[in-house]
Protein backbone atom coordinates (compact mmCIF):
# COMPACT_ATOMS: atom_id res chain seq x y z
CA UNK A 1 0.00 0.00 0.00
CA UNK A 2 1.33 3.33 -0.97
CA UNK A 3 -0.15 6.90 0.16
CA UNK A 4 -0.41 8.87 -2.22
CA UNK A 5 -1.88 12.61 -1.01
CA UNK A 6 -5.57 12.91 0.52
CA UNK A 7 -7.92 10.30 -1.09
CA UNK A 8 -5.39 8.60 -3.34
CA UNK A 9 -3.66 5.66 -2.43
CA UNK A 10 -2.45 2.37 -4.32
CA UNK A 11 -0.77 -0.84 -4.14
CA UNK A 12 3.00 -0.62 -5.23
CA UNK A 13 6.10 -3.12 -5.07
CA UNK A 14 8.72 -2.23 -2.40
CA UNK A 15 11.97 -3.85 -1.07
CA UNK A 16 11.56 -6.03 1.48
CA UNK A 17 11.57 -4.04 4.97
CA UNK A 18 14.73 -5.57 7.32
CA UNK A 19 15.67 -6.12 10.38
CA UNK A 20 16.73 -2.74 12.02
CA UNK A 21 17.21 -3.08 15.41
CA UNK A 22 18.79 -6.39 17.18
CA UNK A 23 15.02 -6.79 18.95
CA UNK A 24 13.04 -6.50 15.12
CA UNK A 25 10.83 -9.11 13.89
CA UNK A 26 10.01 -9.80 10.10
CA UNK A 27 6.23 -10.76 9.77
CA UNK A 28 4.41 -12.14 6.82
CA UNK A 29 0.86 -10.52 6.81
CA UNK A 30 -1.77 -13.00 6.70
CA UNK A 31 -4.63 -10.39 7.77
CA UNK A 32 -4.74 -6.49 8.08
CA UNK A 33 -7.76 -4.14 8.26
CA UNK A 34 -8.64 -0.83 7.44
CA UNK A 35 -9.41 1.11 10.78
CA UNK A 36 -11.28 4.34 11.21
CA UNK A 37 -8.33 5.81 12.30
CA UNK A 38 -6.53 5.15 8.81
CA UNK A 39 -9.21 7.68 7.34
CA UNK A 40 -8.05 10.24 9.00
CA UNK A 41 -4.96 9.85 7.29
CA UNK A 42 -6.57 8.91 3.89
CA UNK A 43 -8.19 12.10 4.43
CA UNK A 44 -4.79 13.87 4.62
CA UNK A 45 -5.74 15.24 8.47
CA UNK A 46 -3.00 14.04 10.42
CA UNK A 47 -0.11 16.14 10.22
CA UNK A 48 3.53 14.84 8.71
CA UNK A 49 1.65 12.22 6.04
CA UNK A 50 4.42 11.82 3.58
CA UNK A 51 3.82 10.24 0.52
CA UNK A 52 5.10 6.68 0.21
CA UNK A 53 3.98 5.77 3.29
CA UNK A 54 2.63 2.84 4.04
CA UNK A 55 -0.34 2.32 6.50
CA UNK A 56 -1.95 -0.12 8.28
CA UNK A 57 -1.56 -1.13 12.44
CA UNK A 58 -3.97 -3.89 12.75
CA UNK A 59 -2.61 -7.14 11.37
CA UNK A 60 -1.44 -10.64 11.88
CA UNK A 61 1.52 -12.59 10.30
CA UNK A 62 3.84 -15.29 10.03
CA UNK A 63 7.46 -14.40 11.64
CA UNK A 64 9.78 -15.18 8.85
CA UNK A 65 12.86 -13.46 10.23
CA UNK A 66 14.20 -12.52 14.02
CA UNK A 67 16.92 -10.16 15.37
CA UNK A 68 19.46 -11.52 17.47
CA UNK A 69 17.94 -10.80 21.08
CA UNK A 70 14.67 -11.51 20.11
CA UNK A 71 13.77 -14.78 22.15
CA UNK A 72 9.85 -15.18 22.72
CA UNK A 73 9.22 -15.35 19.04
CA UNK A 74 10.19 -18.26 16.66
CA UNK A 75 10.35 -17.94 12.90
CA UNK A 76 7.11 -19.83 11.82
CA UNK A 77 4.88 -18.55 14.84
CA UNK A 78 1.40 -16.80 13.84
CA UNK A 79 1.14 -13.57 15.81
CA UNK A 80 -1.39 -11.04 16.32
CA UNK A 81 0.55 -7.34 16.43
CA UNK A 82 -1.11 -4.71 19.12
CA UNK A 83 -0.83 -1.30 17.19
CA UNK A 84 1.09 0.43 19.76
CA UNK A 85 5.08 -0.17 19.48
CA UNK A 86 6.23 -0.72 22.90
CA UNK A 87 9.63 -0.94 24.29
CA UNK A 88 8.52 -2.72 27.49
CA UNK A 89 11.11 -1.33 29.41
CA UNK A 90 10.34 2.51 30.03
CA UNK A 91 8.20 3.96 32.88
CA UNK A 92 4.94 4.17 31.04
CA UNK A 93 5.60 0.75 29.94
CA UNK A 94 6.19 -0.93 33.10
CA UNK A 95 3.34 0.68 34.24
CA UNK A 96 0.78 -0.71 31.68
CA UNK A 97 0.96 2.62 29.50
CA UNK A 98 1.85 0.77 26.27
CA UNK A 99 0.07 3.30 24.31
CA UNK A 100 2.45 5.73 25.44
CA UNK A 101 6.17 3.92 25.15
CA UNK A 102 8.34 6.59 25.33
CA UNK A 103 11.52 4.66 23.21
CA UNK A 104 9.10 3.73 20.51
CA UNK A 105 9.00 7.84 18.77
CA UNK A 106 11.40 10.07 18.37
CA UNK A 107 8.85 12.59 16.36
CA UNK A 108 6.67 13.36 19.26
CA UNK A 109 6.72 13.14 23.04
CA UNK A 110 3.11 13.48 23.09
CA UNK A 111 2.14 9.74 20.85
CA UNK A 112 3.95 7.02 21.46
CA UNK A 113 4.73 4.64 18.29
CA UNK A 114 2.29 3.34 15.94
CA UNK A 115 2.48 1.03 12.84
CA UNK A 116 1.82 3.13 9.77
CA UNK A 117 0.71 6.30 11.19
CA UNK A 118 2.52 8.92 10.11
CA UNK A 119 5.52 10.63 11.04
CA UNK A 120 3.81 11.68 13.71
CA UNK A 121 3.50 8.49 15.34
CA UNK A 122 7.21 7.50 14.55
CA UNK A 123 7.40 6.75 10.76
CA UNK A 124 6.61 3.38 10.68
CA UNK A 125 5.50 1.23 7.86
CA UNK A 126 2.31 -0.85 8.31
CA UNK A 127 0.94 -3.57 8.00
CA UNK A 128 -0.97 -3.06 5.01
CA UNK A 129 1.48 -5.00 2.88
CA UNK A 130 3.05 -8.29 2.55
CA UNK A 131 5.45 -8.18 4.86
CA UNK A 132 6.29 -5.52 7.78
CA UNK A 133 9.27 -4.90 10.42
CA UNK A 134 8.01 -5.31 13.88
CA UNK A 135 10.42 -3.90 16.58
CA UNK A 136 10.62 -4.88 19.96
CA UNK A 137 9.22 -7.97 19.02
CA UNK A 138 9.45 -9.74 22.24
CA UNK A 139 6.83 -7.08 23.76
CA UNK A 140 3.82 -6.29 21.48
CA UNK A 141 3.53 -9.56 18.98
CA UNK A 142 1.29 -12.40 20.43
CA UNK A 143 0.67 -16.45 19.73
CA UNK A 144 -2.43 -16.71 18.11
CA UNK A 145 -3.78 -19.47 20.12
CA UNK A 146 -4.58 -22.44 17.80
CA UNK A 147 -8.35 -22.83 18.41
CA UNK A 148 -8.49 -19.01 17.04
CA UNK A 149 -9.86 -17.82 14.46
CA UNK A 150 -7.38 -15.46 12.96
CA UNK A 151 -10.17 -13.29 11.27
CA UNK A 152 -11.09 -12.82 15.36
CA UNK A 153 -7.03 -12.25 16.35
CA UNK A 154 -6.73 -9.50 13.71
CA UNK A 155 -9.46 -7.52 15.75
CA UNK A 156 -7.82 -8.10 18.82
CA UNK A 157 -4.72 -5.64 17.55
CA UNK A 158 -6.68 -2.49 17.88
CA UNK A 159 -10.63 -2.65 17.29
CA UNK A 160 -11.77 -5.07 20.35
CA UNK A 161 -8.97 -3.40 22.86
CA UNK A 162 -9.85 -0.05 22.11
CA UNK A 163 -13.81 -0.48 22.52
CA UNK A 164 -13.12 -2.00 25.76
CA UNK A 165 -11.13 0.52 27.01
CA UNK A 166 -13.52 2.43 26.14
CA UNK A 167 -15.65 1.09 28.27
CA UNK A 168 -13.24 0.43 30.69
CA UNK A 169 -12.05 4.42 30.89
CA UNK A 170 -15.91 5.01 31.68
CA UNK A 171 -15.82 3.24 35.44
CA UNK A 172 -19.55 2.15 34.42
CA UNK A 173 -21.46 0.82 37.73
CA UNK A 174 -24.10 -1.31 38.07
CA UNK A 175 -27.13 0.47 36.56
CA UNK A 176 -25.94 3.61 34.84
CA UNK A 177 -26.36 4.82 31.19
CA UNK A 178 -24.10 4.71 29.27
CA UNK A 179 -23.99 6.82 25.99
CA UNK A 180 -21.78 6.30 23.07
CA UNK A 181 -20.79 8.48 20.36
CA UNK A 182 -20.03 6.68 16.65
CA UNK A 183 -21.23 3.65 15.56
CA UNK A 184 -18.42 2.75 13.52
CA UNK A 185 -16.56 -0.31 14.78
CA UNK A 186 -14.90 0.72 18.09
CA UNK A 187 -18.15 2.50 18.97
CA UNK A 188 -20.19 -0.49 18.00
CA UNK A 189 -17.14 -3.00 19.89
CA UNK A 190 -17.56 -0.15 22.86
CA UNK A 191 -21.25 -0.91 23.09
CA UNK A 192 -20.64 -4.47 23.48
CA UNK A 193 -18.33 -4.24 26.06
CA UNK A 194 -19.87 -1.76 28.09
CA UNK A 195 -22.70 -4.89 29.09
CA UNK A 196 -19.37 -6.65 30.34
CA UNK A 197 -19.42 -3.61 33.20
CA UNK A 198 -23.36 -4.08 34.21
CA UNK A 199 -25.20 -0.57 32.62
CA UNK A 200 -29.00 -0.84 32.75
CA UNK A 201 -28.96 0.96 29.07
CA UNK A 202 -26.38 1.35 26.50
CA UNK A 203 -27.33 4.36 23.68
CA UNK A 204 -25.41 4.59 20.59
CA UNK A 205 -25.88 7.58 18.47
CA UNK A 206 -24.78 8.45 14.94
CA UNK A 207 -25.82 9.62 12.03
CA UNK A 208 -25.56 6.51 9.57
CA UNK A 209 -28.76 4.53 9.31
CA UNK A 210 -27.27 0.62 8.15
CA UNK A 211 -24.40 1.22 10.87
CA UNK A 212 -27.17 2.07 13.57
CA UNK A 213 -29.47 -0.97 12.55
CA UNK A 214 -25.95 -3.38 13.15
CA UNK A 215 -24.99 -2.05 16.04
CA UNK A 216 -28.38 -2.58 17.54
CA UNK A 217 -28.13 -6.22 16.32
CA UNK A 218 -24.46 -6.93 17.55
CA UNK A 219 -24.36 -5.20 20.42
CA UNK A 220 -28.00 -5.15 22.07
CA UNK A 221 -28.39 -1.80 22.39
CA UNK A 222 -30.58 1.27 21.99
CA UNK A 223 -29.97 3.39 18.53
CA UNK A 224 -30.61 7.09 17.75
CA UNK A 225 -29.64 8.97 14.37
CA UNK A 226 -28.98 12.46 15.29
CA UNK A 227 -30.68 13.48 12.19
CA UNK A 228 -33.94 12.53 13.29
CA UNK A 229 -33.65 14.50 16.75
CA UNK A 230 -33.37 18.46 16.96
CA UNK A 231 -31.10 18.74 19.78
CA UNK A 232 -29.04 15.20 20.36
CA UNK A 233 -27.68 17.09 23.77
CA UNK A 234 -31.19 17.46 24.83
CA UNK A 235 -32.99 14.23 23.71
CA UNK A 236 -29.99 12.41 26.30
CA UNK A 237 -31.14 14.82 29.28
CA UNK A 238 -35.10 13.96 28.41
CA UNK A 239 -34.25 10.39 28.09
CA UNK A 240 -32.52 10.10 31.65
CA UNK A 241 -34.89 11.82 33.36
CA UNK A 242 -33.57 15.35 32.89
CA UNK A 243 -30.25 14.06 34.50
CA UNK A 244 -27.48 13.19 32.04
CA UNK A 245 -26.01 10.53 31.11
CA UNK A 246 -23.90 8.59 33.93
CA UNK A 247 -21.30 7.83 31.22
CA UNK A 248 -20.50 9.42 27.34
CA UNK A 249 -17.74 7.73 25.36
CA UNK A 250 -16.62 9.75 22.44
CA UNK A 251 -15.57 6.80 19.54
CA UNK A 252 -15.85 9.55 16.96
CA UNK A 253 -13.01 11.84 16.81
CA UNK A 254 -12.09 14.31 14.39
CA UNK A 255 -14.55 13.73 11.49
CA UNK A 256 -17.66 13.91 13.45
CA UNK A 257 -20.61 15.56 11.42
CA UNK A 258 -23.42 17.28 13.47
CA UNK A 259 -22.41 20.89 14.25
CA UNK A 260 -21.95 23.34 11.22
CA UNK A 261 -19.24 25.37 13.27
CA UNK A 262 -17.25 22.58 13.96
CA UNK A 263 -17.16 20.74 10.77
CA UNK A 264 -16.37 24.05 8.98
CA UNK A 265 -13.46 24.86 10.93
CA UNK A 266 -12.64 21.40 12.28
CA UNK A 267 -12.34 19.85 8.74
CA UNK A 268 -12.94 22.38 6.20
CA UNK A 269 -11.12 25.02 7.38
CA UNK A 270 -8.26 22.83 9.78
CA UNK A 271 -8.36 25.80 12.26
CA UNK A 272 -8.54 23.14 14.74
CA UNK A 273 -7.43 19.35 14.89
CA UNK A 274 -10.75 18.02 13.37
CA UNK A 275 -14.40 18.77 14.80
CA UNK A 276 -14.56 18.27 17.95
CA UNK A 277 -18.56 17.79 17.80
CA UNK A 278 -18.99 14.21 19.68
CA UNK A 279 -16.71 15.30 22.20
CA UNK A 280 -18.77 18.80 22.65
CA UNK A 281 -22.04 16.71 22.88
CA UNK A 282 -20.00 13.89 25.50
CA UNK A 283 -19.38 17.00 27.95
CA UNK A 284 -22.85 18.69 27.47
CA UNK A 285 -25.27 14.95 27.84
CA UNK A 286 -23.05 13.79 30.83
CA UNK A 287 -24.54 14.24 34.44
CA UNK A 288 -22.80 16.51 36.83
CA UNK A 289 -20.04 14.50 38.61
CA UNK A 290 -19.75 12.09 35.36
CA UNK A 291 -17.18 10.38 33.37
CA UNK A 292 -16.49 11.13 30.09
CA UNK A 293 -14.13 8.62 28.15
CA UNK A 294 -12.59 9.65 24.77
CA UNK A 295 -10.60 6.98 22.09
CA UNK A 296 -11.90 9.17 19.42
CA UNK A 297 -8.71 10.18 17.35
CA UNK A 298 -7.73 14.08 17.37
CA UNK A 299 -4.88 15.73 16.18
CA UNK A 300 -2.33 17.11 18.08
CA UNK A 301 -2.96 20.94 17.84
CA UNK A 302 -5.71 21.94 19.58
CA UNK A 303 -10.06 20.99 19.49
CA UNK A 304 -12.98 24.03 20.73
CA UNK A 305 -14.55 22.18 23.39
CA UNK A 306 -16.85 23.30 26.16
CA UNK A 307 -13.90 22.32 29.09
CA UNK A 308 -15.87 25.55 31.51
CA UNK A 309 -18.65 22.93 31.41
CA UNK A 310 -16.34 20.22 32.26
CA UNK A 311 -14.99 22.20 35.31
CA UNK A 312 -18.75 23.48 36.14
CA UNK A 313 -20.33 20.12 36.18
CA UNK A 314 -17.04 18.39 37.77
CA UNK A 315 -16.88 16.30 35.01
CA UNK A 316 -14.04 13.34 35.09
CA UNK A 317 -12.33 12.95 31.29
CA UNK A 318 -10.71 9.81 30.74
CA UNK A 319 -8.93 8.93 27.95
CA UNK A 320 -5.61 7.01 26.09
CA UNK A 321 -4.58 4.98 23.16
CA UNK A 322 -5.12 1.24 24.05
CA UNK A 323 -2.85 -0.41 26.17
CA UNK A 324 -3.72 -3.54 23.91
CA UNK A 325 -0.94 -5.65 25.51
CA UNK A 326 -2.39 -5.29 28.57
CA UNK A 327 -5.57 -6.30 28.22
CA UNK A 328 -5.07 -9.24 25.78
CA UNK A 329 -4.99 -12.38 28.30
CA UNK A 330 -8.92 -10.86 29.46
CA UNK A 331 -10.02 -10.70 26.12
CA UNK A 332 -8.56 -13.84 24.20
CA UNK A 333 -10.51 -15.17 27.21
CA UNK A 334 -13.89 -13.39 26.15
CA UNK A 335 -13.62 -14.56 22.77
CA UNK A 336 -12.47 -17.92 23.38
CA UNK A 337 -15.32 -18.11 26.12
CA UNK A 338 -17.47 -17.28 23.43
CA UNK A 339 -18.59 -14.32 25.36
CA UNK A 340 -17.50 -11.76 22.52
CA UNK A 341 -17.66 -12.50 18.48
CA UNK A 342 -15.17 -9.99 16.94
CA UNK A 343 -15.10 -11.46 13.63
CA UNK A 344 -19.06 -10.66 13.41
CA UNK A 345 -18.23 -7.06 13.00
CA UNK A 346 -16.41 -7.82 9.03
CA UNK A 347 -18.50 -7.08 6.35
CA UNK A 348 -15.74 -7.24 3.58
CA UNK A 349 -12.66 -9.29 2.90
CA UNK A 350 -10.77 -8.00 -0.18
CA UNK A 351 -7.56 -8.48 -1.73
CA UNK A 352 -4.62 -6.28 -0.76
CA UNK A 353 -4.17 -5.33 -4.35
CA UNK A 354 -7.65 -3.72 -4.19
CA UNK A 355 -6.89 -1.08 -1.75
CA UNK A 356 -8.29 1.76 -3.14
CA UNK A 357 -11.38 0.64 -4.03
CA UNK A 358 -11.29 -0.93 -0.36
CA UNK A 359 -10.57 2.51 1.21
CA UNK A 360 -13.08 4.22 -1.07
CA UNK A 361 -15.65 1.49 0.16
CA UNK A 362 -14.93 2.04 3.84
CA UNK A 363 -14.48 6.14 3.59
CA UNK A 364 -17.77 6.67 1.62
CA UNK A 365 -18.93 3.76 3.68
CA UNK A 366 -20.63 1.97 0.18
CA UNK A 367 -22.49 -0.97 0.28
CA UNK A 368 -23.09 -0.68 3.88
CA UNK A 369 -19.43 -1.36 4.96
CA UNK A 370 -18.79 -1.49 8.58
CA UNK A 371 -15.31 -3.22 8.77
CA UNK A 372 -13.25 -4.46 5.89
CA UNK A 373 -9.94 -7.07 5.95
CA UNK A 374 -7.36 -6.88 3.95
CA UNK A 375 -5.69 -10.13 2.64
CA UNK A 376 -2.54 -10.26 1.03
CA UNK A 377 -2.04 -12.39 -1.70
CA UNK A 378 0.91 -14.19 0.15
CA UNK A 379 -1.16 -14.87 2.68
CA UNK A 380 -0.59 -17.89 4.98
CA UNK B 1 18.45 28.23 34.93
CA UNK B 2 19.79 26.66 38.31
CA UNK B 3 17.47 24.39 39.89
CA UNK B 4 16.67 25.73 43.18
CA UNK B 5 16.69 22.67 45.87
CA UNK B 6 13.81 22.85 48.31
CA UNK B 7 13.11 20.68 51.63
CA UNK B 8 10.05 19.63 50.54
CA UNK B 9 9.48 17.27 53.58
CA UNK B 10 10.12 20.19 55.70
CA UNK B 11 7.08 21.69 55.02
CA UNK B 12 4.34 21.81 57.85
CA UNK B 13 1.33 18.72 56.51
CA UNK B 14 3.60 17.98 53.87
CA UNK B 15 2.16 14.23 52.81
CA UNK B 16 -0.42 14.26 55.11
CA UNK B 17 -3.43 13.61 53.29
CA UNK B 18 -2.01 11.88 50.38
CA UNK B 19 -4.46 8.81 49.87
CA UNK B 20 -2.75 5.89 47.92
CA UNK B 21 -6.70 4.53 46.74
CA UNK B 22 -7.32 8.14 45.41
CA UNK B 23 -5.39 7.10 42.15
CA UNK B 24 -7.70 7.84 39.34
CA UNK B 25 -5.85 6.35 36.64
CA UNK B 26 -6.46 2.59 37.73
CA UNK B 27 -6.49 -0.01 35.92
CA UNK B 28 -5.21 1.69 32.85
CA UNK B 29 -2.12 2.51 34.85
CA UNK B 30 -0.45 0.44 37.74
CA UNK B 31 1.25 3.43 39.44
CA UNK B 32 4.50 2.04 40.28
CA UNK B 33 6.28 5.38 41.56
CA UNK B 34 9.21 5.05 38.92
CA UNK B 35 7.81 8.14 37.09
CA UNK B 36 9.97 10.59 39.70
CA UNK B 37 13.05 8.30 38.20
CA UNK B 38 11.80 10.14 35.24
CA UNK B 39 13.98 9.11 31.89
CA UNK B 40 16.64 7.22 33.84
CA UNK B 41 15.93 3.59 33.49
CA UNK B 42 16.98 0.45 31.57
CA UNK B 43 17.01 1.14 27.68
CA UNK B 44 17.50 -1.16 24.90
CA UNK B 45 20.71 -1.22 22.59
CA UNK B 46 19.95 2.15 20.37
CA UNK B 47 19.07 1.38 16.64
CA UNK B 48 21.63 2.76 14.19
CA UNK B 49 20.52 6.54 12.58
CA UNK B 50 20.80 5.38 8.95
CA UNK B 51 18.73 7.97 7.61
CA UNK B 52 17.55 11.17 8.87
CA UNK B 53 15.28 11.42 11.37
CA UNK B 54 13.49 14.71 12.39
CA UNK B 55 13.49 14.76 16.36
CA UNK B 56 11.61 16.44 18.40
CA UNK B 57 12.85 18.98 20.50
CA UNK B 58 11.50 18.30 23.64
CA UNK B 59 13.33 15.22 23.96
CA UNK B 60 17.14 15.11 24.57
CA UNK B 61 17.93 11.87 22.47
CA UNK B 62 16.02 9.86 20.00
CA UNK B 63 13.91 7.34 20.82
CA UNK B 64 15.77 3.64 20.93
CA UNK B 65 13.74 2.62 17.43
CA UNK B 66 12.31 4.22 14.92
CA UNK B 67 10.49 4.02 11.53
CA UNK B 68 13.08 5.02 9.02
CA UNK B 69 10.15 5.55 6.22
CA UNK B 70 10.24 7.79 3.37
CA UNK B 71 13.08 10.40 5.02
CA UNK B 72 12.44 14.34 4.37
CA UNK B 73 13.42 15.59 1.25
CA UNK B 74 12.70 18.36 -1.17
CA UNK B 75 10.99 21.61 -0.45
CA UNK B 76 8.62 19.85 2.06
CA UNK B 77 11.56 18.18 3.29
CA UNK B 78 13.13 21.56 4.06
CA UNK B 79 9.74 22.66 5.74
CA UNK B 80 9.52 19.88 7.55
CA UNK B 81 13.25 20.32 8.90
CA UNK B 82 12.02 24.05 10.19
CA UNK B 83 8.68 22.71 11.96
CA UNK B 84 11.06 20.48 14.24
CA UNK B 85 13.08 23.27 15.21
CA UNK B 86 9.70 24.41 17.38
CA UNK B 87 8.71 22.08 20.01
CA UNK B 88 4.97 20.42 19.91
CA UNK B 89 3.35 23.11 21.52
CA UNK B 90 3.62 25.73 18.65
CA UNK B 91 1.71 26.53 15.76
CA UNK B 92 5.11 26.67 14.21
CA UNK B 93 5.26 22.93 14.27
CA UNK B 94 1.98 21.77 13.42
CA UNK B 95 1.31 24.02 10.24
CA UNK B 96 4.53 23.92 8.05
CA UNK B 97 4.09 19.83 8.98
CA UNK B 98 0.45 20.22 7.07
CA UNK B 99 1.73 22.43 4.54
CA UNK B 100 4.62 20.22 3.59
CA UNK B 101 2.10 17.43 3.51
CA UNK B 102 -0.01 19.20 0.81
CA UNK B 103 3.48 20.08 -1.17
CA UNK B 104 4.25 16.48 -0.83
CA UNK B 105 1.47 15.71 -2.78
CA UNK B 106 2.74 17.56 -5.87
CA UNK B 107 6.28 16.55 -5.27
CA UNK B 108 4.57 13.02 -5.81
CA UNK B 109 3.69 13.58 -8.60
CA UNK B 110 6.41 14.97 -10.41
CA UNK B 111 8.19 11.84 -8.73
CA UNK B 112 6.05 9.05 -10.88
CA UNK B 113 6.28 11.05 -13.86
CA UNK B 114 9.64 11.32 -13.73
CA UNK B 115 10.12 7.63 -13.15
CA UNK B 116 7.72 7.49 -16.55
CA UNK B 117 4.50 6.71 -14.45
CA UNK B 118 1.39 8.72 -15.25
CA UNK B 119 -0.68 8.27 -11.94
CA UNK B 120 -4.16 7.21 -12.56
CA UNK B 121 -5.95 9.36 -9.98
CA UNK B 122 -9.05 7.64 -10.87
CA UNK B 123 -7.62 4.41 -10.17
CA UNK B 124 -6.16 5.61 -6.63
CA UNK B 125 -9.25 7.03 -5.29
CA UNK B 126 -11.08 3.47 -6.09
CA UNK B 127 -13.27 4.93 -8.90
CA UNK B 128 -14.38 1.84 -9.28
CA UNK B 129 -16.03 1.28 -6.43
CA UNK B 130 -18.03 4.18 -6.70
CA UNK B 131 -18.98 3.13 -10.31
CA UNK B 132 -20.32 -0.22 -8.35
CA UNK B 133 -21.81 0.99 -5.43
CA UNK B 134 -22.96 4.31 -6.00
CA UNK B 135 -22.97 5.16 -9.85
CA UNK B 136 -26.08 7.66 -9.21
CA UNK B 137 -23.22 10.19 -7.46
CA UNK B 138 -20.91 10.15 -10.35
CA UNK B 139 -23.89 10.63 -12.89
CA UNK B 140 -24.82 13.59 -11.22
CA UNK B 141 -21.37 14.47 -10.67
CA UNK B 142 -20.60 14.30 -14.38
CA UNK B 143 -23.82 16.47 -15.07
CA UNK B 144 -22.91 19.35 -12.35
CA UNK B 145 -19.94 19.95 -13.69
CA UNK B 146 -21.12 19.50 -17.80
CA UNK B 147 -23.63 22.43 -16.67
CA UNK B 148 -21.31 24.55 -15.14
CA UNK B 149 -18.59 24.14 -17.83
CA UNK B 150 -20.92 24.56 -20.81
CA UNK B 151 -22.46 27.66 -18.41
CA UNK B 152 -19.36 29.20 -18.20
CA UNK B 153 -18.02 28.98 -21.68
CA UNK B 154 -21.27 30.30 -22.76
CA UNK B 155 -20.38 33.40 -20.75
CA UNK B 156 -17.37 33.60 -22.54
CA UNK B 157 -18.36 33.16 -25.44
CA UNK B 158 -20.66 36.53 -25.35
CA UNK B 159 -18.02 38.82 -23.47
CA UNK B 160 -16.03 38.20 -26.51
Amino acid sequence: MNYRGPYRVRTEQRPMPEILHPEDAIVRVTRTCICGSDLHLYHGMVPDTRVGSTFGHEFTGIVEEIGPMVQNLKVGDHVLVPFNIACGKCNFCKQGLYGNCHESNPMATAVGGIFGYSHTAGGYDGGQAEYVRVPYADVGPTVIPPDMDPDDAVLLTDVVPTGYQAAEMGGIKEGDTVVIFGAGPIGIMAARCAWFFGPSRVIVIDHVDYRLEFAKNYAKCEVYNFKSLEDPVLFLKKTTDWYGADVCIDCVGCEAEGNGLQTFTGRKALLQAGAGTALQWAINSVKKGGIVSIVGVYGPPFNLIPIGNVVNKGITIRANQASVKRLLPKLIDHVQSGRLNPKGLITHRIPLEEISEAYNIFSSKLDNCIKTVLIPSAKA
Amino acid sequence: MKKEVIDYKAIPGWGMDADPDNEPTYPIKNYTGDDHNRINYERSPQQPVTVEILQSNERPKPSVVFGTSVPPSGLSGIIRRYAFTHSEDRYRHWLPLILADRINVFEGIIDDVRKGHIPNIFAEKGFKATWKYNRQKIVSQVLVTSVVVLTLFSVLKKKK
